[in-house]
């Protein structure tokens, strides 16, 4: 089959690698009709995630057609059009049946090396490093999913491709950020990033019942989406503005009463905190430039929550922690446990809520992988979002 | 033989906590308390060599011209000192990142000296430098060269006695009640379906278990092993029989959670590898490191209960622990293997 496989850092290629068969009795094989290029994968495209091995299919945001099932999978069968959550978990640990799922005990093979970088291992994510797993990924024609019986949420006849892909990722992942800042009516709530995550976590907020919502970002046309499309009330271009001043006005001095970083570990700015990181993480001095991350922090209202869904990999430098303690702040973060959301989300999209293909900018074939990369990582031609159809 | 184990804590005697408080590489020998003193002098004084590493490799490397008046280069040389710093901050490193017992690094700090005595006697006898700077670097990178010797000697002379026996402890915690866990392991054929290494196990005689094991290149190892406690839903205890390839005893504890939050699976072992060609052999089936594999196996075990098979993905077909990754892709191999009828899925 053809995939998209990681060959280092800013090298992609379409290559030819067997089909995968099921390893496990409770694997199913998908054939895939749509999947998408996330925000995240850009981390592994910059060479920013250690444990990549030249090979490695990316991919973590598919859908598609059941073609197999291992002998322990009841719930599907072939023919079933399922779209797939990112965090692989089995459903029997205690992490699953607390709903946790993306820290799943069972679904990382390769744990050992996750806990060297990060203490304890999280859930196995699809074409998301070794460290995760060394899943491939569903950036293919066939994907092979593990634990079919737990994951995979049937799509209802009808609904198109576009409008179900989401699902597997952004959407849930936007959501999580904006029920993690606990809103209530008349909350303001500002959201660094307006890629599809920070995207959907403003319209996510306003369906929680957030009354202003800011959004920060430099590119012209995702603002103007987010105005638009997302439920935004007022935005920020960081390169025109002074974001903590701005956001002070905007509240009348006391900050915003929960912010969301949307952005992770490959933050820009202007002027010379962006120096300062940049510099530090090529001489491997941190791993991550949380400059937006630091922004929520200080821009915070006092007792307030940031919620950080943006990917973050290793360690950082200058955490506000003096702003973060004597403030009384909360933060919440995590990899979205899309399973505890795929239903009523779906719920949402079929009452007509919400129509999460409203982020799609670009459609290209399996076969332009290399090319979508690039023109997602760049955000030219108003990229927002790129679908492959294999 | 057994007599020249520690064994206390093996029959399952002493409560079962404290095992793992003990620690990582203690001394197993006859005087464990003097040996095992010995061996942490030699550790801190290789830390301490380590931060001189680094000191004199960054003073190298930012004040060259300051170091080669220092050793009768006349202010020469600074290439050359900036390199030979760049090797100490490695060697810095090295020590500091190889572990408890950074035997290899300090032999390569040995090996360092070498070159810094063959450069002074070189320099020594160049007309551009002054004779009596040299002697004297000579005669502190001497005192220095007795130290690292020292250090390293003592050093690999404790990894002989680790060698002797090597304790680990390693544990996980399971969704699911104590004796039910008790249950599947007491059943000792159920090994193979989460030891990687083991290819089968069988109860020949009452209380007798005969243990086959995967060497490399098709090779086996076989042992019999007694268990001597075994108290239903908490503990079993064995010990290896003479003559076994492996020598080795240990126990297995399965201990409640508070507050019905599952069980920790806690293992604590002892083996001797044997001297010689099996003792290699053996070695090199153990190459991913004893404790590596005990937490693989029971990482293994956890998988098995929990989610009913070892969870394989492309890069790791084998499940935990796969050292050698293949890429993130389908392979060939697993292909073929997926065809087996154990795992036919649907046409």
């Amino acid at each position: 089959m053809r995939a998209a496989c990681w060959h280092g850092k800013h090298d992609m290629r379409v290559d030819d690698v067997p089909d995968p068969a099921i390893m496990n009795r409770r694997d199913a094989i998908v054939r895939v009709t749509a999947t998408a290029i996330c925000g995240s994968d850009l981390h592994l495209y910059d060479g920013f995630v250690p444990t990549m091995k030249k090979g490695d299919i990316l991919g973590h945001e598919f859908m598609g057609e059941v073609v197999e099932v291992g002998p322990d999978v009841s719930n599907l069968r072939v023919g079933d059009r399922v779209v797939v959550p990112f965090p692989i978990a089995c459903g029997n640990c205690r992490a699953c049946q607390s709903q946790a799922y993306s820290l799943c005990e069972n679904s990382n093979p390769n744990a050992w090396m996750a806990e060297k970088l990060l203490g304890h291992s999280p859930a196995g994510i699809y074409g998301y490093s070794h460290m995760l797993g060394g899943f491939a990924g569903g950036q293919a024609e066939y994907a092979r999913v593990p634990f079919a019986d737990v994951g995979p949420l049937k799509v209802p006849p009808g609904m198109s491709d576009e409008q179900a892909l989401f699902l597997s990722d952004v959407f849930p992942t936007g959501y999580m950020a904006a029920e993690m800042c606990d809103i209530t009516p008349g909350d303001t709530i500002a959201v660094w990033g307006c890629g599809p995550v920070g995207q959907f976590a403003m319209a996510s907020a306003k369906m929680l019942g957030a009354a202003r919502i800011i959004a920060i970002d430099r590119v012209p046309e995702r603002l103007a989406m987010a105005a638009r499309r997302a439920g935004a009330t007022d935005t920020i271009d960081y390169e025109a503005q002074e974001v903590m001043e701005a956001l002070k006005e905007m509240t009348g001095g006391v900050g915003p009463d929960a912010c969301i970083d949307a952005v992770g570990m490959e933050a820009h700015a202007p002027g010379i905190m962006y120096a300062y990181d940049r510099f530090k993480q090529a001489l491997m001095l941190e791993t991550d430039r949380p400059i937006a991350l630091r922004q929520a922090i200080m821009a915070c209202r006092n007792g307030g929550t940031v919620s950080v869904i943006g990917v973050y990999g290793g360690f950082i430098d200058k955490f506000p922690i003096g702003s973060f303690m004597n403030r009384s702040l909360t933060l919440r973060t995590g990899q979205c446990h899309v399973q505890r959301y795929m239903k009523p989300l779906l719920q949402r999209i079929e009452n007509g809520d919400i129509d999460p293909s409203f982020i799609v900018t670009h459609r290209m074939g399996l076969d332009d992988a290399p090319e979508a990369y690039d023109l997602f990582k760049n955000k030219q031609d108003d990229c927002v979002k790129v679908v492959l159809t294999p | 033989m057994q007599g020249a184990y520690e064994s206390r804590g093996f029959d399952g005697e002493d409560s079962g906590p404290d095992v793992v408080r003990r620690p990582r590489h203690p001394s197993l020998g006859r005087h464990p308390q003097s040996r095992s003193l010995q061996k942490q002098g030699a550790e801190r004084l290789a830390q301490g060599l380590g931060w001189f590493s680094i000191s004199l490799g960054l003073v190298e490397i930012l004040a060259p011209r300051i170091v080669s008046r220092l050793i009768g280069g006349n202010g020469r040389y600074t290439n050359l000192i900036r390199l030979y710093g760049v090797r100490e901050l490695l060697s810095g490193a090295a020590i500091f990142g190889d572990g408890a017992r950074p035997t290899t690094a300090m032999w390569s700090r040995v090996a360092g000296d070498a070159v810094d005595l063959a450069t002074l006697a070189a320099a020594g006898a160049s007309p551009r430098t002054s004779r009596g700077g040299v002697a004297i670097a000579a005669a502190s990178v001497l005192g220095v060269t007795a130290l690292d010797v020292y250090c390293a000697r003592r050093l690999s002379s404790s990894a002989k006695d680790g060698a002797a026996g090597i304790r680990m402890t390693r544990s996980v915690v399971i969704n699911c009640a104590p004796h039910d866990l008790y249950a599947f392991w007491r059943e000792f054929e159920n090994f193979p379906r989460f030891m990687l290494h083991v290819k089968s196990v069988r109860t020949t005689g009452p209380g007798i278990v005969h243990w086959v094991v995967n060497g490399p290149a098709g090779t086996t190892v076989e042992w019999d092993a007694r268990i001597t406690r075994d108290v239903p839903n908490e503990l079993i205890a064995w010990q290896s029989l003479e003559g076994a390839g492996i020598e080795n005893h240990g126990v297995v504890r399965f201990e409640p959670r508070p507050g019905n939050r599952g069980t920790i699976v806690r293992v604590d072992l002892l083996y001797r590898p044997p001297a010689g060609a099996a003792g290699k052999l053996v070695a090199t089936l153990f190459n991913e490191s004893p404790e590596q594999q005990i937490y693989d196996d029971l990482h293994r075990f956890k998988q098995v209960v929990e989610t009913g098979e070892v969870v394989r993905s492309d890069a790791s077909p084998d499940g935990m622990g796969d050292v050698l990754q293949q890429p993130a892709q389908p392979s060939r191999r697993l292909h073929d293997a997926a065809t087996s009828p154990d795992l036919g899925g649907t046409p």
